[in-house]
């Protein structure tokens, strides 16, 4: 039956050949107490035609973003994918493979993340980076839960800058594990430095900062590292909008300790934000402490010198370091990691650069536009890269039937999670947006 | 086949593959827009490669990866079953994967319907009150379902409850995630004639920890794939103590229709859609790991949860005792747009029918591998068994490790070894139901011929594998000194 | 069991350390069977800057194989005097002569009745056969 290839007739077969002569022989182990003796309360089969014909029904009832405009960043950014990508991220050698604890027969997944942990250290500066992590929030939990330690006590300092989902995730897991966090507000759309000053101490354990932030504002990495720094804690940055690295400067470069964020964006499809794919570089120091798993270069036992790919380093997880674990994960996002490093294989030096250009150019143009309109000005003054904080003089839910009447999706309003910002949206602009688009968005926005 | 040349050692300066959009937008100068000191001085090193050199480069390394489109996985544990391709084309519709987590409710209702659907489905197949979709994958659940007890015990006022106890036989996520949510583990003995939980160990537990004692963690059929026909007096033995159960999924895929973990006595359950419901596991992921609780454990839940109202599906905020969020957005819907579909394929009688088809294949196995390999737990089995490299250990050395890498040469992956750990040369064997009796006739030949080997030739079996890409790697030497990235000028043998 | 080595001249902990006492200075390993289970040894955590205290029965350090991951618990309790630095590159010693080169530190005891717990080789074996 579908993809049970066994007929009832190999079935039966089979069962005579063990010495039995039902199925139910089999569970007998299983007490009466516990049998479900009705079936599933599920709807009956259908077969491949008409499942598609009521998925397809389904998906329909979506609008999606080759159907439409949209202005929506706020953490997930839409980046065009090659069409190579999904032709080799897609091919079942890769999509259908176990993790790869057999490495003989798994070169080439191994191969594809060891490539992967290359190219993440490339666009961020530092010096290793791990196998991928669940999504950018659990990759900030895990930067976080390292810098706390084991014991899992300590104070984490996180700027409101950062996205408001990754923190109300970052107050869930600090109250299971037991360590505590302190906000800093924002100033004119980024972290107060003044603020930041006052909450780090000698004994803060992490201060963790989002660059650009939630808003589209580039924070001032140089006044910020400094206070950062002034004690033991390790300096956390987080970043969503991964095509900003091919503009601004790079963790690396203002002195932070590990680098966390999401990347799914390069080469993998939306998906309404799942599955998702969080990446972790850090500076060589933190090697034995990285969560997840790690893709290590290294040579036949045989003395050939021929070289191979392996998981490496894997006291460190779960599976063996156990109750000691300092991280439970076991998968990693590999086939997501796979379709990143094909987009940015494809992409390359130079289209990563233009990535960065193209959204940084066309947002700033969308920006001049939207606050040159009468009624229309910008939230804050600070500099920012392809998402930006417009006050807009109706209700954003006002505004928002007025896309929906228009065919669009704007941007995102701001009022739920920041309060006293509920005349403010955040619009963001990638390189997929044409000028035409951005001149339909303008005209939207004026008649209103 | 060789191995690869790295993709960062191929190409020239000046080249590329993928095009961008058109700078349509009148431009003004960088520097103008972000202060100098901000930007980036030397352009990210990325490979420069054509379109034809990813293509080949990225098809050879697929050409080098093993699959279960490939060949057999016996996996214990791991559950390897056939992953349809109608799954992977409804993920792929742009109206799934061409949308916004934050887009308005009104242009997602599709999605949404989706995720109420389908926990509606999960929760009849787990025997449970409510799901959350939220978790990424297996362990992420665990420690979401570890968080819901925790909150649930401090809302009883009984928030000093700090133990949760593990059976010896438990995969190591299990510890881990009870270390995540501040717990402390407690292990309970196995009985060595069962497999099952010892109950005298776990009411001598109970009694002296009666007090701190906040939840087991357990699977059934366990790790050894042996139905534990006590679960309802363990259920009862730990709620009278004050403590919850939670249920590891991964073994679901021996139980669908067949009993469900709410009616075993499970107050929380975790599913692992990348095992039981056909999602592919991707080289390592992504998964899913869906939560299910029962009614008292309801308002803890995290948010949002899909809710069905007059003007249709929306996104319901949970209430203030809700644990908060464990990962942006609402779940790895990719995943469970798959996971939907399996469960439409199959509806009540084929899930039924695929528990009843693995648990079949698997004690088929090993009824037929007895007679050369030792079986831990001879009794009936679910849907995996343990067999042992015992005897071929004594008799020549040969190990679980060395008879894994034989296979590896006979075209089918190795079954999980070393696990769990309280067998010692241990290969747990679990074939699902989506493989031919042929294939399982020829794996038990090939264990065989091994078994054979091992008697007449052991060298052969211990420098394997022969036949693949790469022979063993010194794992020592990537540990001592770890290698794990690229960088220019860095020699690479080939 | 019969492969594994024991020297007779050392006292053993229940935790796999041996030490050889000369003087009022003991030097630590681990044994012969403990590198055995361990497997590959790829990383070793000790008290590098010297200058420390070690107590009875307290955590001095972690070492890490291929495939397991270990507490190392000091038998003594003194002060650390040196640290063997051969082992920051090269962790391997402790597999090919975990009771010469593989030595971890010197410590002078501060509590030689300490001692009295420790196991003869004779016991330690007897202790390993009952494991």
């Amino acid at each position: 039956m579908t993809y049970i290839p066994n007929t009832p007739e190999d079935q039966q077969a089979m069962l005579e050949r063990i010495g039995l002569s039902s199925f139910e022989e089999l569970l007998a182990p299983v007490p009466e107490e516990v049998r479900l003796r009705r079936p599933l309360e599920l709807p009956p089969a259908l077969p491949e035609p008409d499942l598609k014909r009521l998925l397809n029904h389904m998906a329909s009832k979506n609008k999606n973003l080759d159907a439409t405009i949209s202005f929506l960043g706020a953490g997930t950014y839409d980046h065009a994918i090659p069409s190579v990508v999904p032709h080799l991220q897609r091919r079942s050698e890769f999509v259908t493979s176990y993790t790869p604890y057999q490495p003989e027969v798994s070169q080439g997944m191994l191969q594809a993340i060891y490539e992967f942990q290359t190219m993440i250290c490339q666009i961020t500066g530092l010096d290793i980076a791990n196998a991928s992590l669940y999504d950018g929030a659990t990759a900030l939990i895990e930067a976080v839960l390292l810098a706390v330690g084991p014991g899992g006590r300590g104070e984490v300092v996180i700027s409101q800058g950062v996205d408001p989902q990754y923190r109300r995730v970052l107050h869930t897991y600090a109250h299971a594990r037991g360590f505590s966090v302190k906000e800093v507000p924002i100033r004119d759309g980024v972290t107060s430095a003044e603020d930041l000053d006052q909450a780090v101490s000698a004994t803060t354990a992490a201060v963790v900062i989002q660059q650009p932030n939630f808003f589209g504002s580039i924070e001032d990495m140089n006044a910020i590292e400094p206070i950062a720094h002034k004690g033991k804690a390790v300096f956390i940055t987080n970043i969503t909008e991964p095509a900003s690295l091919g503009i601004l400067a790079p963790p690396g470069d203002y002195g932070a300790d590990i680098a966390v964020g999401e990347i799914m964006s390069f080469g993998n499809t939306m998906s309404y934000g799942g599955p998702a794919l969080g990446f972790m570089s850090a500076r060589s120091k933190y090697m034995r402490l990285m969560p997840g798993r790690l893709v290590g270069q290294t040579v036949e036992e045989s003395g050939s010198k021929q070289t191979g790919y392996v998981l490496t380093l894997q006291t460190r997880e779960q599976h063996i370091r156990r109750e000691r674990a300092t991280s439970n994960i076991c998968t990693n996002q590999s086939l997501l990691a796979v379709g990143a490093t094909i987009y940015m294989a494809a992409l390359g030096k130079q289209g990563f650069r233009e990535l960065g250009e193209l959204c940084l150019q066309k947002a700033h143009y969308a920006f001049r536009q939207i606050t040159a309109l009468h009624g229309y000005k910008a939230a804050f003054s600070s500099p920012f890269f392809d998402e930006f904080v417009i006050e807009v003089p109706v209700s954003t839910q006002a505004l928002q039937q007025h896309f929906e009447q228009a065919g669009i999706i704007g941007g995102y309003p701001l009022g739920e999670n920041y309060p006293g910002m509920e005349r403010c949206m955040l619009f963001c602009v990638t390189e997929t947006r044409t000028k035409q688009d951005i001149d339909y968005l303008v005209g939207v926005l004026k008649e209103v | 086949m060789s191995v690869e040349k790295l993709i960062f050692e191929k190409g020239a300066p000046g080249r590329r593959a993928a095009t961008m959009a058109a700078m349509d937008v009148p431009t003004e100068p960088e520097e103008s827009m972000i202060p100098a000191w901000m930007l980036r001085k030397e352009p990210a090193a990325l490979p420069e490669v054509s379109e034809i050199e990813v293509v080949r480069h990225y098809t050879h390394l697929s050409q080098r990866n093993f699959g279960v489109d490939t060949g057999f996985y016996p996996l214990g544990s791991c559950t390897m079953k056939y992953n349809p391709k109608l799954n992977e084309d409804m993920a792929v519709l742009p109206g799934f994967a061409r949308i916004h987590p934050l887009q308005p409710e009104s242009t997602a209702q599709g999605a949404i319907q989706l995720f109420y659907e389908l926990e509606r489905y999960l929760a009849e197949i787990a025997g449970m009150a409510r799901i959350t979709l939220q978790p990424s994958a297996g362990a992420h659940g665990e420690l979401t379902g570890l968080m819901l007890i925790k909150a649930y015990h401090e809302s009883q006022g009984q928030g000093h409850r700090n133990l949760v106890l593990i059976p010896d036989n438990a995969h190591g996520t299990n510890p881990a995630s009870a270390t995540l949510a501040d717990y402390k583990s407690v292990e309970v003995k196995t009985d060595p004639a069962t497999g099952g939980i010892e109950i005298d160990h776990l009411k001598a537990l109970l009694e002296s920890n009666a007090a701190n004692i906040a939840a087991i963690m357990m699977t059934n059929p366990n790790t050894l794939g042996l139905f534990d026909s006590k679960v309802l007096e363990i259920a009862r033995l730990v709620h009278e103590a004050g403590g919850q159960l939670y249920y590891d999924g991964a073994n679901a895929n021996a139980v669908l229709g067949i009993t469900r973990p709410g009616d075993m006595g499970f107050d929380v359950v975790h599913f692992n859609l990348h095992k039981t419901c056909s999602t592919p596991h991707g080289g390592g992921g992504p998964g899913a790991g869906p939560i299910g609780v029962k009614e008292h454990l309801v308002s803890f839940l995290p948010g949002p949860l899909p809710a069905k109202g007059d003007q249709g599906y929306y996104w319901q905020d949970p209430g203030p005792q809700s644990i908060g969020k464990v990962r942006a957005n609402t779940g790895n819907f990719g995943v469970l747009v798959r996971a939907y579909t399996y469960i439409r394929t199959y509806g009540p009688d084929g899930l039924l029918h695929v528990s009843q088809s693995a648990i079949l294949n698997a004690n088929y196995l090993k009824h037929e591998l007895a007679s050369d390999y030792t079986i831990a737990y001879p009794q009936t089995c679910q849907h995996e068994f343990v067999a042992t490299a015992e005897r071929q250990k004594e008799e020549s050395g040969v190990t679980a490790l060395d008879v894994a890498k034989r296979l590896l040469d006979f075209g089918m992956y190795a079954p999980t070894i070393y696990f769990p750990l309280i067998v010692h040369e241990a290969l747990m064997i679990e074939p699902t139901e989506t493989e031919t009796r042929e294939t399982l006739d020829y794996f038990v030949s090939v264990m065989q011929q091994i078994a054979e080997e091992a008697h007449t030739d052991p060298e052969i079996v211990k420098m394997a594998p022969h036949n693949t890409v790469v022979g063993r790697l010194d794992q020592a030497l990537a540990a001592r000194k770890p290698n794990l990235r690229w960088t220019p000028g860095q020699e690479v043998t080939h | 069991m019969a492969s594994l080595n024991h020297p007779a001249d050392l006292k053993y902990s229940k935790t796999d350390e041996w030490v050889r006492v000369q003087g009022d200075r003991a030097t630590i390993g681990i044994t012969d069977y403990a590198q055995d289970q361990l497997g590959d040894i790829v990383y070793i955590e000790l008290p590098w800057d010297a200058a420390q205290g070690v107590s009875h029965e307290a955590k001095f350090g972690d070492i890490e194989s291929v495939k397991a991951t270990s507490e190392l618990i000091s038998p003594v309790s003194g002060e650390v005097v040196k640290v063997n630095e051969e082992l920051r590159d090269r962790p391997e010693l402790i597999n090919e002569n975990p009771y010469e080169d593989g030595w971890m530190l010197v410590v002078e005891i501060s509590n030689p009745a300490e001692l009295d717990n420790l196991m003869t080789a004779d016991e330690y074996e007897a202790y390993l056969q009952g494991r």
